[in-house]
């Protein structure tokens, strides 16, 4: 029985960028008079857009140059009972697809068919609020996320079980910890009961036993013969969950098949990956309104930008943003992923100057340095992200922002020594060795010198 | 580590029981949902508002339980709004401008209005900003957007409830309190005050997404409006025609109805009346379409 439960027909997701046209050389004259009128043509010009951008169906506007193609000619079926796994590098186009596929945004051309009850799981406790408690934002959440209150009624206790704050199902969840938010929040997701279910890997971001009950929940879905459909970075996490991959790239499906396969092609073409990731525009940064990302760039100890590191050399992860909102508690933090997917840390800033205060509006630079000799030989995706903690929010995750290749050396003082092969391991420390010697008894010597 | 097995256990049991289950679980409905570009005019699908009617209640009822937490005097707010505006009024234009009150005591008279006046109000006040506000919703989840300014404009019910009990008894404190027959129309013109509120919501939550000068507007919006509907004096110092085409206020009819009902004094509804119906209507319905066709942009453009 091969029933289809998402059919992607030709789907295309345009969106429009950029503002004013650029104002050219105007003379002082004419500057004066067009800042009296700017205004009233600014108003005029804002009626008429107002009626025309809502029809994004039109098709002339391809050839515009204000608008781009997020998502395009993108067909595929998911048949009923499989975990499809979408995977491709930061603005590809996965989010839009996720998105229009959660009926946030519609498309610009193409359609979807999608048979069966769909939760969407894009973030980590949807509709929560933080004045209300545990056991009401469950009810909050549930029903957003589609479940109904005699469901929620029913499964309240189990929810709460689950998520372990049995203790505090009547506190604020602004007082929880960010572990016992997050096991809340997941634990309603856990007991939605979808015919099919998209998750964003925004959920996959936080400590390792949560991963890890998020990567069982979904093999938990599976065995339910549910249609799943998994948008991740973790290679490791495709590969063992899902038996397809869609590869996304440039807003179009690049590689569809079997998930091994299409991993590996997607690390090989990931490897262009850059040291620097800029954001011009404030207003498309990423980011919410509290505090968006500016930059990230991967640097040396001269503070120039690197792709490529010594394994000697210490290397500095550097992100600016603009806060824009003050009196919040900030905590810049990166995480940094080798080819294979494994996480091979989280750091986060604990330093004193801003460590539990609160931050004025301004822009920030915060960088972090890693010492010589840690990283194995490899290529090393760097996540930039910017949460609260208490209560936990995440303001900011870019995922794979950006990337740089650690080189080992033959020179000898590295911890390679003077071996020419493979190493295994994820980090290659140059540790301290001390050997000491003695004579041997002479007994032994003997018997060793007697022996062949 | 015990406590990991333990949870690994558990989760395999119930991945074998749900597993089992899965064997009879039904076929995927027939009909499938189906996600398309839409353009122009769309219809406003109110049986799908009926279908997330639940949603809707949560999202008043999660209003409702956090707007006074953390307050000292929580929904005593409610009542110092419209109270401490009635006694302002009361002095300057009762006392000392002298203002007309059609008979009846002014501070009735200005409560009586003010009371719905400030559900409405603050109903356009909070749906005008509900979008905005809403905004990690709005690109996290789906549900029909129409909700969310509806559930702010009927989360100012329990507020108009509170002052609507201090109006009956400052009614009471007159001596004026008497059962008639016109408190029947009082939920109509209840009605009419949340249509009222609910379609200019509608309105300017949708051109908030996408023009945040909205929001610097809406203060003054309410501020002008206040003063172009009879709260402060009676609509009689117009003369006809000129009061039928008043009366294309809505809220024009919601305050002089209010006062009729209660107070049994003031204009008996008539063409003014019908015209506040028609012209409230006429915003929530125009409102409506144009929420709807602005809509697929809200997840792009907040």
């Amino acid at each position: 029985m091969t029933a289809v439960a998402v059919r992607v027909d030709n789907l295309g997701k345009q969106y429009r960028i950029g503002g004013d046209r650029p104002a050219g050389e105007l003379m002082a004259r004419e500057v004066v008079s067009r800042l009296a009128v700017a205004p009233f043509h600014k108003l005029v010009g804002a009626a008429r857009r107002l009626w025309t951008l809502p029809t994004n169906g039109t098709a002339p506007r391809s050839s515009a140059p204000h608008h781009i193609w997020a998502l395009r000619h993108v067909s595929f079926e998911v048949p009923r009972g499989q975990i499809l796994g979408i995977i491709g590098a930061n603005g590809a186009g996965k989010s839009t697809l996720l998105k229009i596929l959660s009926r946030i945004t519609e498309p610009t051309e193409g359609r979807v068919e999608i048979y069966g009850r769909v939760a969407s799981l894009l973030e980590v406790g949807t509709g929560f609020h933080p004045e209300l408690t545990g056991r009401e934002n469950v009810y909050l959440s549930g029903a957003l996320l589609g479940m109904r209150k005699a469901e929620i009624d029913r499964k309240l206790g189990e929810i709460i079980a689950f998520a372990e704050v049995a203790k505090f199902a009547e506190t604020p969840v602004k007082h929880y910890s960010s572990g016992m938010y997050v096991r809340l929040a997941f634990a309603v997701a856990a007991h939605l009961e979808p015919d099919i279910l998209i998750v964003d890997e925004v959920l996959a971001v936080g400590d390792v036993a949560f991963q890890r009950k998020c990567l069982d929940k979904m093999e938990d879905v599976r065995q339910r013969g549910r249609t799943v459909l998994f948008v991740s970075h973790n290679m490791q996490a495709v590969t063992r969950l899902c038996e397809r991959v869609l590869l996304v790239s440039g807003g179009a499906v690049q590689e569809d098949g079997p998930a091994s396969e299409v991993a590996r092609r997607y690390l090989l073409s990931s490897l262009r990956a850059t040291p620097t990731a800029t954001w011009e525009d404030p207003r498309t940064a990423p980011g919410d309104e509290i505090v968006r990302l500016r930059s990230v760039r991967v640097v040396d100890e001269s503070e120039h930008t690197i792709a490529s590191l010594d394994i000697r050399r210490p290397v500095g992860i550097e992100m600016v943003y603009d806060v824009f909102e003050a009196g919040h508690v900030l905590v810049p933090a990166y995480h940094l992923y080798n080819e294979s997917g494994t996480c091979v840390f989280v750091t986060h800033d604990v330093a004193p100057e801003w460590r539990g205060r609160i931050r004025p509006c301004g822009r920030f630079t915060s960088l972090v340095w890693v010492p010589g000799n840690f990283f194995a030989e490899g290529v090393l995706f760097v996540w930039a992200s910017i949460s609260t903690h208490r209560p936990f929010r995440n303001h900011v995750t870019c995922r794979d922002v950006v990337a740089f290749h650690v080189t080992d050396t033959l020179d000898g003082d590295s911890a390679r020594g003077d071996w020419d092969g493979n190493i295994a391991g994820i980090v290659r420390p140059l540790l301290t060795w001390t050997t000491t010697s003695r004579a041997l008894p002479s007994s032994i010597h003997h018997a060793h010198q007697a022996d062949p | 580590m015990t406590k990991d097995l333990e949870q690994g256990a558990a989760i395999a049991t119930n991945i074998l029981a749900k597993g089992v289950a899965s064997l009879d679980s039904p076929p995927p409905p027939v009909r499938p949902t189906v996600i398309e570009a839409s353009r122009g005019w769309v219809p406003l699908k109110l049986s799908l508002l009926w279908e997330y009617r639940e949603v809707l209640y949560f999202l008043v009822w999660r209003d409702i339980k956090v707007r006074y937490r953390q307050t000292l005097i929580g929904a005593t707010w409610a009542i110092i709004q419209p109270f401490t505006t009635m006694v302002v009024f009361s002095v300057f234009f009762g006392r000392l401008a002298k203002m007309p009150s059609d008979g009846m005591p002014y501070p009735l008279f200005a409560f009586a209005a003010l009371v719905p006046w400030t559900f409405f109000a603050n109903g356009l006040a909070l749906s005008a900003n509900s979008l905005v506000h809403s905004g990690h919703l709005i690109t996290k989840v789906y549900f029909p957007r129409l909700l969310v300014p509806m559930a702010r404009v009927l989360t100012g019910l329990p507020d108009f409830a509170l002052s609507f009990l201090v109006l009956l008894g400052m009614i009471w404190w007159y001596g004026l309190l008497h059962s008639r027959p016109a408190l029947a129309w009082l939920p109509a013109l209840a009605l009419l005050a949340f249509v009222t509120s609910l379609g200019v919501g509608l309105w300017l939550s949708a051109l908030n997404v996408q023009y945040r000068d909205v929001q610097h507007a809406v203060p003054f919006l309410i501020q002008v409006w206040l003063f172009a509907t009879p709260i402060a004096y009676p609509v009689s110092l117009l003369p006809e025609p000129w009061r039928t085409i008043y009366g294309l206020n809505p809220m024009v009819g919601v305050v002089e109805g209010f006062r009729w009902a209660l107070l049994g004094r003031g204009n008996t509804p008539g063409p003014t009346a019908v015209a506040s119906a028609l012209a409230a209507l006429a915003i929530l319905i125009t409102g409506a379409f144009f929420f709807r066709r602005v809509e697929r942009t809200f997840a792009d453009v907040i």
